[in-house]
C-alpha cells in the first residue's frame, strides 16, 4: 500500500456533498474513501477468515453432528437420540459426578491457598516476599502433560516420594493412583499444585489496588486483622474472586489432560471425566454423533454454572 | 529486633514451607533425571544429582527421536505464536481504532465463542482435516491455532487506549496505514506484544489433546504428544527416558520464565485484569 492513501478523509469529507463533483480531485478523494472503508475489513480478514473455518464452522457443524449417527457417508439424521442415550448412559453419568466431586474438593481448597498465598505475600511483615511470589508462580508454567506425567511419579504407591514423605512423618502410605477416591484426589492435588500460584499472584494484583489507607483506618477505629479481612480485603477483590473462581469452575469441567497422563480414568472409570469420556467415544469409537451430543452437553454445563455463579457472586455490583 | 519483625517470622515461615512444596517436585525431576534408570526409584529418594544423565537422554533420543520432536514443537510453536500475533494485532486495531459496519456484531460473535468448551471443535476439526488430507500435518495443528478470540480482545483493549493523536499525527505526515501500524502502533504496544507472545507461546508448547488426535506418525509428535505416548506405553517403563523428556518439555519454559518473569506474569494474568 503506497503512503499517499490519505486517509485525513474526516477533515474534507464535508466537500464530497451529494452533487459528486467532476474532476481527478476528486476521484482520487473517492478511491481515498473506499480504501478508508475497506481498510478495516482488510485489516480483519486474517481473522474472521480463520475464525470462521476452524471456530464458528465446527462450533455449527459440531451442534447439527449431535443429531445425527453413524460416520462418515453413513451419517443419518438421529433427531434427538444421542442425546436420549446421554441421559441412559450409565458411564456418561459416572463421568460427570467425577468431574463434580473434584470440581468441588478443588475449586475452594485451591482458591482458599491462593487467598491464603496472596494475603502472606502481600503482608509487609514478610521477608523475602519476591522469592515466595516466584516460587509459588512457577508450576504455572509446566505443560500439563510434563505434570502428570511427573506426578504419576511422585505418586507410586510403593516406591514414591510422596509416600516416602508420609512416612518420614509417620503416615501410612496411600495408594493414590490405584483407589477409586484417591486417583480423584490425586487429580485435586495435581491441579492445585499447578494452579494455585497462578491464582495467588492474580489475587496479590488485586490486593495491591486496595488503598492502605483503608487498612490504616479500620486499625484506627479498632477492627483486628480477621475483621480487616472480611470487611475490606474480602469486598475489594470480589471482581477477581468472581474470575477465578468462574475460570477455574469452567477449566475443571473440561478437565482432560491431567486424568489422561495420570490414571488414565482409573481405576475402573473413577477418575473418568467428562471430556475424557467425550474423546473415547470421538477417537476410540469413531462415534462423532454421540461424542457432540457430549460436547454440547458440556457446552451447556459450562454456561449454566458460569451464569449462576456471576449470578450469585455478582449481583451487589448492580 | 523490633517486635513488629518478629510478629513476620511464623508467616514467612508458612510461606516458605508453601513454597518449598510448589517447587519440590521440580527438584526432585532435576535430581531423577541425572540418576540410572535403577536408581530413580530408590527408597529414601535421592536428594542431590548422580550421573546418569547422558544415557538417559541418549535412550529418550532412541525412542522418540528427541531432535525432530523438540523441532516439531518449536517450529509449531514458533509458528503459531507468531502468526495468531499478527492476526490478533490487526484485528484488535480494526476493532479499536475504526468505526465500520458490522463492528459490533462481528467483535461480539467473536467473544462469545469464549465460552465453548475448546472439546467441542475437536470433532469437527478432524473432519476436516481428514476431508482437506490434512491430517498428521504441521498445518493441521497451526491453522486452527491463529484466530484466538482472546489475543483479539486483549489487543483490542489495549489499543483503544492509544490516543488517536498519535495516530493522526502519523498520517498527516503521509504514513499509509500499514506504515503507521508498523512504526507507531507497534513499537508503542511492544509489552503487550511481548506479554502476549508468551501466553500464545506457553500455550500452543504445552497444547495436547488437539495435535493428540491430529498427529498419527511419531515422526510428526510434538513433545507433549511424544511424551504422554511413551509414558502410556507400559511395556516400556524406562522412567530415565520418560523423566528426561519431562524435564525437556518444563526446563525451556522454566528458563524463560526466570528471565523474563514480569512479562509472563503480565502475560499469563492477562485475563484477569479488568476489561
Amino acid at each position: 500500500m503506497t503512503a499517499t492513501t490519505a486517509v485525513t478523509a474526516p477533515a474534507v469529507s464535508g466537500a464530497a456533498g451529494p452533487a459528486r463533483p467532476a474532476g481527478p480531485a476528486a476521484r482520487a478523494h473517492r478511491r481515498a474513501r473506499l480504501r478508508r472503508t475497506a481498510l478495516p475489513y482488510l485489516l480483519l480478514a486474517p481473522a474472521l477468515i480463520t475464525f470462521g473455518v476452524f471456530k464458528a464452522y465446527p462450533i455449527v457443524d459440531s451442534l447439527l453432528l449431535s443429531f445425527t449417527t453413524g460416520s462418515g457417508p453413513a451419517a443419518r439424521p438421529a433427531g434427538l437420540a444421542n442425546y436420549r442415550r446421554l441421559l441412559d448412559d450409565p458411564l456418561f453419568w459416572t463421568a460427570l459426578r467425577n468431574t463434580g466431586e473434584i470440581l468441588v474438593v478443588q475449586v475452594p481448597l485451591m482458591l482458599g491457598l491462593a487467598l491464603l498465598l496472596a494475603v502472606g505475600i502481600n503482608s509487609t511483615l514478610v521477608r523475602w516476599r519476591a522469592v515466595w511470589r516466584l516460587g509459588v508462580f512457577m508450576p504455572a508454567v509446566t505443560g500439563l502433560v510434563a505434570t502428570g506425567v511427573m506426578f504419576a511419579f511422585l505418586l507410586k504407591r510403593d516406591d514414591g516420594a510422596v509416600n516416602w514423605l508420609l512416612h518420614a512423618v509417620g503416615l501410612p502410605s496411600v495408594d493414590w493412583l490405584g483407589q477409586p477416591f484417591w486417583a480423584r484426589m490425586s487429580v485435586v492435588l495435581v491441579l492445585t499444585w499447578h494452579y494455585t500460584g497462578y491464582n495467588a499472584v492474580i489475587y496479590l494484583a488485586g490486593l495491591q489496588s486496595v488503598p492502605k489507607e483503608l487498612y490504616e483506618a479500620a486499625m484506627v477505629d479498632g477492627a483486628g486483622a480477621v475483621r480487616r479481612f472480611t470487611a475490606i480485603t474480602v469486598p475489594a477483590l470480589r471482581p477477581v474472586l468472581l474470575f477465578t473462581v468462574v475460570l477455574s469452575t469452567i477449566g475443571t469441567l473440561q478437565l482432560f489432560d491431567e486424568p489422561y497422563v495420570l490414571t488414565g480414568g482409573g481405576p475402573d472409570n473413577a477418575s473418568l471425566t467428562v471430556s475424557m469420556y467425550l474423546y473415547q467415544n470421538g477417537f476410540r469409537y469413531f462415534d462423532f454423533g454421540y461424542a457432540s451430543a457430549i460436547a454440547y452437553a458440556l457446552t451447556l454445563l459450562v454456561a449454566v454454572l458460569g451464569a449462576v455463579q456471576m449470578r450469585l457472586m455478582g449481583e451487589k455490583d448492580g | 529486633m523490633n517486635p513488629k519483625n518478629l510478629r513476620g517470622w511464623p508467616l514467612t515461615f508458612l510461606l516458605a514451607g508453601l513454597t518449598g512444596l510448589s517447587v519440590a517436585p521440580f527438584y526432585w525431576l532435576l535430581v531423577s533425571v541425572t540418576r540410572k534408570d535403577t536408581e530413580i526409584f530408590d527408597w529414601p529418594p535421592h536428594l542431590l544429582p548422580g550421573g546418569g544423565l547422558g544415557d538417559n537422554l541418549h535412550r529418550l533420543d532412541q525412542r522418540i527421536g528427541l531432535l525432530r520432536v523438540l523441532g516439531n514443537s518449536l517450529l509449531v510453536a514458533g509458528v503459531q505464536t507468531l502468526g495468531a500475533l499478527v492476526v490478533a494485532l490487526l484485528a484488535g486495531y480494526a476493532f479499536a481504532k475504526f468505526r465500520f459496519r458490522g463492528r459490533t456484531l462481528l467483535f461480539a460473535l467473536l467473544l462469545s465463542t469464549l465460552v465453548v468448551p475448546e472439546q467441542v471443535v475437536l470433532v469437527p476439526l478432524f473432519r476436516m482435516m481428514t476431508d482437506f488430507g490434512l491430517l498428521d500435518s504441521y498445518r493441521a495443528i497451526i491453522l486452527p491455532g491463529l484466530c484466538v478470540p482472546f489475543a483479539v480482545f486483549l489487543m483490542r483493549q489495549s489499543l483503544s487506549s492509544l490516543p488517536d493523536e498519535l495516530l493522526d499525527a502519523a498520517r498527516v505526515d503521509g504514513a499509509g496505514e500499514f506504515r503507521v501500524l508498523w512504526n507507531v502502533v507497534v513499537p508503542v504496544m511492544r509489552p503487550v506484544l511481548a506479554a502476549l507472545s508468551i501466553f500464545l507461546f506457553l500455550g500452543s508448547w504445552n497444547q495436547f489433546v488437539w495435535p493428540l488426535i491430529a498427529l498419527r506418525s511419531p515422526d510428526m509428535h510434538t513433545l507433549p504428544v511424544a511424551l504422554a505416548t511413551l509414558y502410556g506405553n507400559q511395556s516400556t517403563t524406562d522412567y530415565g527416558a520418560i523423566l528426561s523428556g519431562t524435564a525437556l518439555s518444563t526446563l525451556p519454559m522454566m528458563v524463560l520464565f526466570l528471565v523474563l518473569q514480569r512479562q509472563f506474569i503480565s502475560g499469563l494474568l492477562a485475563g484477569a485484569t479488568k476489561g
